[in-house]
Formats: C-alpha cells, structure tokens, sequence
C-alpha cells in the first residue's frame, strides 16, 4: 500500500460523490417532468413516442398499473432479445459470421441483460455478432437500467405525496430517463473513452504480423457507444471476455477513472434526486454519507487485502506484493481495488481485475459488498430503493427498541411496510443461499466448477450471490452448462422482480398515507446517530445472513492462506 | 396486463431503433472522423503499411533482443479472440508451479536475483500492453548483451517508453512492450533479418 494509491481510492470516490450532485438536481428535473436544456431537440421525439404508446402524457399509474407497465416492458424485452440472439446468424451485422447461441445460453443471457445483470456465460468477442451488442444489449443496457431508475423514481414520489394516489406514469419515467439522462451522458462519455483508444467500427477483426512473424487477429467492433452505457448504467457486461480489464475497453488510468466515476455516479445522483423531490435533503445526505463510507471501506480493505503476500509468488522467491495475478500493469493494486469495490458495491459487475485470482479478503469483500444488497451506492435506481428498504429496517429496529410506532421521511412504517420489506431482503437471501447449497452439492453442477476445495465453494457462492443481486461480476473460472445456464437465469429474475415487486408495493402503501410532521419522539434520520444504526443494520442483516457461507469459503482460505505464508 | 403490451412492444421496438441503431452508427460515424487512429483499434503499421499490432495490444515476443511481455492466458497466447486471465486462486497448485516453473527460466535467460510479480502473472486481459518499471529493468541487461550494446543505452529507450501516473497517482507506471521493442529495433538495428 502507498499513499498514491490511497489518494487514488479517495479521488475517485470523490469525485463520483461530487459530480452526482449537479446530476442528481438535473435528474430530479427530469423524474418531475420539468423543463430541460434538451427539450428543443426531444420534445417531440417524446411527444412522438407518447402519441404511437397511446399515452395521455403525465397520467398517473398506482402501484400496480406502474409495476404491470414494468413486467411488460421486461417480458417483451426478453422475448426480443431471445429472438436476436437464437437467429443471429441470420441477421445482419455479423461480419464475424457467428451461429445462433443455444437456447439455453440465449435464455440465461437474455434474462442476464433484461434484468440489468449482466452475468456472462458467453465470451463476447467469439459468441455474440456486432447485431447482438448494439440492438440487443446496448438496448438492453439503457432500458434495464431506465426501469431501475423509474423504481427509484417512484419511491420518490411515494415519500414525497401527502395522501396521493400515483406513482406517476412507468412509460414517462422509462423515455425520459432514457434519453434525457442516460443517452445524452453515454455520447460524452463514449466519446471520451474513444479519444483515449476504445474501438468503434464495425469491423470483425484485423490480421496484424507480430513483429517476431506470428499472425494476431485483432478482435474489433462498435466498442466506445457500448462500454459508456454499459458503466454509466450498472450493466456490466463487457464486449469482450476480459470486460474492463481488456485494454480496449480500458486502455489507461484516465479511461479506468473515467469508468469508475461512471458507474457510480448516477447511484449518488439518484439519492440527491430523491432529497430535492422529496424536499428532505438532510435525510438525503444521510442516505450518501453512508453509501460513500461503506464503499470507501470496502476499496480499502480490498486494497490491503491484494498487497499482502500469496503463496504462489512467495513459493516462486519473487517480489510477492502487489498480488498481480489477473491484474493489469497500468491500473496496478489500488486501481482495481476501488474498482472492485465500485463494482460490487453498485450492482455493476464490470471488472478490470479477475476476483477469482484475488486473495481470499479481497475476492470475499467484493462477495459481500453484493450480499450488502448492493446500496453502498448501489447500481443506478436499485441503490436508493436498496437503501430505502435497509433505512425501513433501521427505524423499525429503532422503533422497537423504544416502543413506538416507526416513522420515515414522514410516512408511518407498519406492519405492511415491514412485510415487503422483510419479503424483498429474504427472496434474495433465499435464492443466494439455497442455489449455491443446491450447486455444492449436485455432481450435476459441480462438473464445471473450476477450483476445489473452500475457492470452489467461493465461485459457486459467488456466482449465485452475482446473480441474485443483478450485478454480473464473477469468479470466472466457473463453466457453464445447462444446469447453470437455467438456474442461474432464475436467480437474477427473482433477485430483480422479487425485489422490485414488494419495493413498488411499499411505494404504493406509503403514497396514499398522510405526511406527518415531525415531532419531539420522531427519530431524527439525518444525524450521525441514523447514519451509525443504518450502517449497523446493514452489516448485521448482511453478517447474520451471510457470515456462515463465507466462513466456509473466503474465510477459511483466508487461514489457509496465512499458514502458507506465514510459516 | 394486454393493455401494458402495446406500450411495452412499441418500447422496445422505438428503443431498438433509437439506442440500438441509431446512437451507436452515429457514434461510429463520428468517432471514425475525430479519432479514426484510436476507432479502429490503435493500430501499429511498419514501414510498408504492413499491420504489424496494436499499440494497445500485447503481442508475444520471446527473442532474447526484445522486451518480454508478461505471461498470457489469452487463448494459446496473446490471443485477442479469447481475452481474459488464469482465473487460478492465489493458493491453487497449477498456480504456483506455473509460477515456479517462469520463475526458474527467468532466472536462467535474465540473470536476475530478485523477479517483479508482474513477470511471472499473467494479467487479467491475457493482452496487458505494458510491464513494470522494475520488470523492464530486470530485461535490459539480457537485451543488451543480444544487442551488443550498452546495457544503459538500453534502459534509456526503455525510459523513454516509461508512462508514468497521472497526476503522479492515478494508474501505475508501465512501460509499452510493444512501443519499447520497435525503439529498439530502431536504434539498434539487428543484423539478421526479420523472420
């Protein structure tokens, strides 16, 4: 560790924090239907777009008209990708002459990208056509992350109405925060990384002769307009099989801040949005002071974690430290600390560092920064309603402690509201939990588990933790086959609409209740005392949860690992 | 639920066209006029327009005259069609003896007392352009002696290939591999021909 890499970790973090306020006062313009600098431009493409949807503009949904609009949106989604993706061999823009994926790749990854997962069980530079990445997943990369976004808006205008009835409109939500915020911010962004050496042609690939006379296939393609979308939206998935770590997704430390910054920003964005719609800023401010201490943490113990000695390299007498296996020479350890811990913290899954070849810390702290529920930030959307759920849990524990009934921002929190929050929590628990005992032990699914031993358990752990919280990163030794394929699909559809759901039925008990004004026994929810038990909460719901698993994996390599290198 | 489908199908369908087709040709189309070098790849031509790599791309190189990139899990090698890393955990046997076993011929082509970890790892992309500061050094005298010229003339190519962080904390400094050896091969030209 040095100080350049701390001041490395702080800058970037910083600078996502600092640049998610203005953003967030401008997202907030956009959720409340306000005017903005882009109207002249899109005002009638979404005047065009309200007239073919058969949508009177600005009428409200409930709950549950905004969450059927959202399952709709999602079904036709995955049905169109499915389509793309089995007859991409058929369609154009497949320079590279690629076959159809099999069905039950094309299920797992159809539902992969609807769900704004990103789990990749294809390698993306010799399985999916340059039709695939820009009609299919670049769609996918917007719309997946629009819909989170329009939840988060939602939850906004739940806290923010005093008896109301809607929660606005899901298809206003889904244009505008598609092309107000994500397309204009990925055409700067893609522009960027293209200037520092991310690809965009259409091109399949260019023969070189190496300098030493061996032949080198340069695999090319529409690579810049992706890989903007893909951080700035919390997808994650890379257009190639080594994603952020391959140096033309990420050819040097500007491109790699500029994409850690991305894929963060847009989370703190959010919780600014929902202080400015909801009027609470201080409480807002809460909600980000403990997103941004959580996930600096985290890249600090990561960053430890990879500059303590391994045994491979101790065994070999060369220099041990930094733990450079599946690193990159021009991001080094701090680097890819921060962004494993942005990473995982957000829902994204990007990586440009491989956490399977992470000491055992740093692989179990990127691990549990999903099994966090990913809110510290959070991917874009899904980190404010993550937090919102976690911040419920905190003011009934706090309620229970002193006997009264829990308020937040408001709202009275009863037993409905505990419920779903309670259900949401549990689904993903469940489906982490249950998947990976299922995997340990079916012969079935072990067969392409590539390490044995507590790292096996770890990639089988860890793939199912991705799944379930939609973040798409791996231990990426783990193979595929059908088995994972199908069960791996139904992870990520319930750690998405299993959590969605009961956070928009939330949303639609708390718009219909009267806002309350504060009183002498409120619990204040903006102060140091908040921020402590929310942190609190999170990491005993997370420990209690999780701590059993990981103690079987991580944990005990951990020890394995000390043995080796401290004798 | 039938009156969400048509919203839901003509979403998809307008956000296909738009955001599927629409952003990224634009994208191509202008991007290939500012930055036609870095749109098509970064490209590195020889003297007769031959493509020989990509500036960004590690190639292999074992010749006891060039800098050595570091070790590829990339298909057999370098191999752009199939990025990525060993995905080997830190305490996995294949790991160590594959870390012993470089370690050992290091010693013997370079010479060296002491290896930097980036040597003998192979890197997430299997296609890291760059080595370590401390790895270039370890290669300049090998390089030198292949050469038949001074070890510092060596190094002070390999300097000049140095980027260092920016700001002097962002990133690590890493050396080309690419960039340095087609220096070298400049200044110090080889009697024998290219292969």
């Amino acid at each position: 560790m040095n100080i350049e890499g701390w001041a490395e970790i702080v800058l970037t973090i910083g600078l996502a924090v600092g640049l998610g306020w203005p953003l967030g006062i401008y997202m907030a313009r956009v959720w409340q239907g306000e005017r903005t600098w882009l109207d002249p431009v899109l005002g009638p493409v979404e005047r065009a777009y309200n007239a073919l949807v058969g949508l009177k503009p600005d009428k409200g949904q409930g709950w549950l008209a905004y969450t059927l609009s959202l399952l709709a949106f999602s079904a036709a989604s995955f049905l169109f990708l499915y389509a793309i993706l089995r007859l991409q061999g058929h369609l154009p823009l497949n320079p590279q002459g690629f076959a159809g994926m099999a069905p039950d790749l094309a299920f797992n990854t159809a539902i992969s990208f609807v769900t704004n997962t990103n789990w990749q069980f294809y390698s993306g530079e010799s399985a999916a056509s340059h039709f695939s990445q820009m009609a299919g997943f670049t769609v996918q990369n917007f719309a997946s992350a629009a819909a989170a976004i329009a939840v988060a808006a939602a939850m906004a205008r739940a806290f923010a109405a005093n008896r109301g009835e809607t929660l606005g409109n899901f298809w206003t939500d889904l244009f505008r925060i598609s092309f107000y915020i994500l397309l204009p911010l990925s055409v700067a962004i893609g522009l960027c990384l293209a200037a520092l050496g991310v690809p965009q042609v259409l091109l399949a690939h260019v023969d070189a002769h190496t300098i030493e006379g061996a032949k080198q296939s340069i695999a090319l393609g529409p690579v810049a307009s992706q890989e903007a979308i893909k951080m700035l939206g919390t997808n994650g998935g890379g257009f190639f099989n080594a994603n952020s770590a391959h140096p033309f997704e990420n050819p040097n430390p500007l491109s790699n801040l500029i994409e850690m910054v991305s894929m963060n920003v847009l989370a703190f964005a959010c919780v600014v949005a929902f202080g400015r719609v909801t009027g609470l800023r201080r409480e807002a401010r809460a909600l980000v002071v403990v997103m941004t201490l959580m996930v600096t943490a985290a890249a600090g113990a990561i960053y430890w974690a990879e500059t303590q000695p391994t045994p491979a390299l101790m065994a070999a007498h060369v220099h041990a430290i930094p733990n450079m296996e599946g690193k990159e020479v021009r991001f080094g350890a701090a680097a890819t600390a921060v962004f494993a811990a942005m990473t995982t913290g957000a829902s994204c899954g990007a990586i440009n560092g491989w956490h399977e070849s992470f000491t055992p810390v740093g692989g179990g702290v990127a691990m549990f920064m999903i099994q966090l529920a990913e809110m510290l930030p959070g991917g874009v959307g899904s980190g404010l309603y993550g937090m919102i759920v976690m911040a419920l849990v905190a003011v009934f524990v706090a309620g229970l402690m002193v006997g009264r009934t829990p308020e937040y921002l408001g709202k009275k929190i009863e037993a409905r509201e505990m419920k779903l929050a309670m259900l949401a929590v549990l689904i993903l628990t469940a489906s982490i939990l249950l998947f990976a005992a299922a995997a340990a032990v079916l012969p079935v699914a072990l067969k392409t588990v590539s390490a044995s031993g507590p790292h096996g358990l770890s990639e089988i752990l860890y793939a199912y933790t991705s799944a379930t919280g939609n973040n798409g990163s791996a231990f990426g030794g783990l193979g595929s086959n059908s088995y994972w394929n199908v069960t791996m699909a139904i992870a990520m559809w319930l750690g998405r609409f299993g959590y969605v759901v009961p956070v928009l039925a939330i949303a639609g008990g708390l718009v219909v209740k009267p806002k309350l004004e504060p009183t002498a026994g409120t619990l204040p929810t903006h102060g140091t005392l908040f921020v402590s038990l929310l942190i609190g909460v999170i990491l005993i719901l997370g420990g209690l949860q999780y701590f059993p698993a990981q103690a079987l994996g991580p944990i005990v390599e951990h020890f394995q690992m000390l043995a080796v290198t401290k004798s | 639920m039938v009156q969400h489908l048509r919203p839901a199908i003509v979403s998809v369908v307008l956000f296909t066209l738009f955001l599927g087709l629409a952003y990224p040709l634009a994208m191509t189309g202008l991007i290939g006029a500012v930055f036609p070098v870095q749109a098509g790849g970064s490209l590195v031509k020889d003297g007769s327009g031959q493509v020989i790599g990509s500036s960004l791309l590690a190639q292999g190189f074992a010749r006891p005259q060039y800098l050595h990139p570091r070790p590829s899990a990339a298909g057999s090698g370098y191999d752009p069609l199939n990025s990525g890393g060993s995905n080997l955990g830190p305490l996995d046997k294949k790991l160590i003896d594959r870390v012993k076993g470089d370690a050992a011929s290091i010693a013997k082509s370079d010479g060296a007392a002491s290896i930097p970890a980036d040597a003998v790892t192979t890197s997430a992309s299997g296609l890291d352009p760059d080595v370590s500061p401390e790895n270039a050094r370890m290669q300049t005298a090998r390089i030198a002696a292949a050469r038949g010229v001074a070890a510092q003339a060596v190094q002070a190519v390999i300097d000049s290939g140095t980027q260092n962080p920016l700001l002097g904390f962002i990133g690590d400094p890493a050396v080309n591999v690419l960039a340095v050896n087609r220096a070298l091969d400049a200044r110090f030209p080889m009697a024998q021909p290219r292969a």
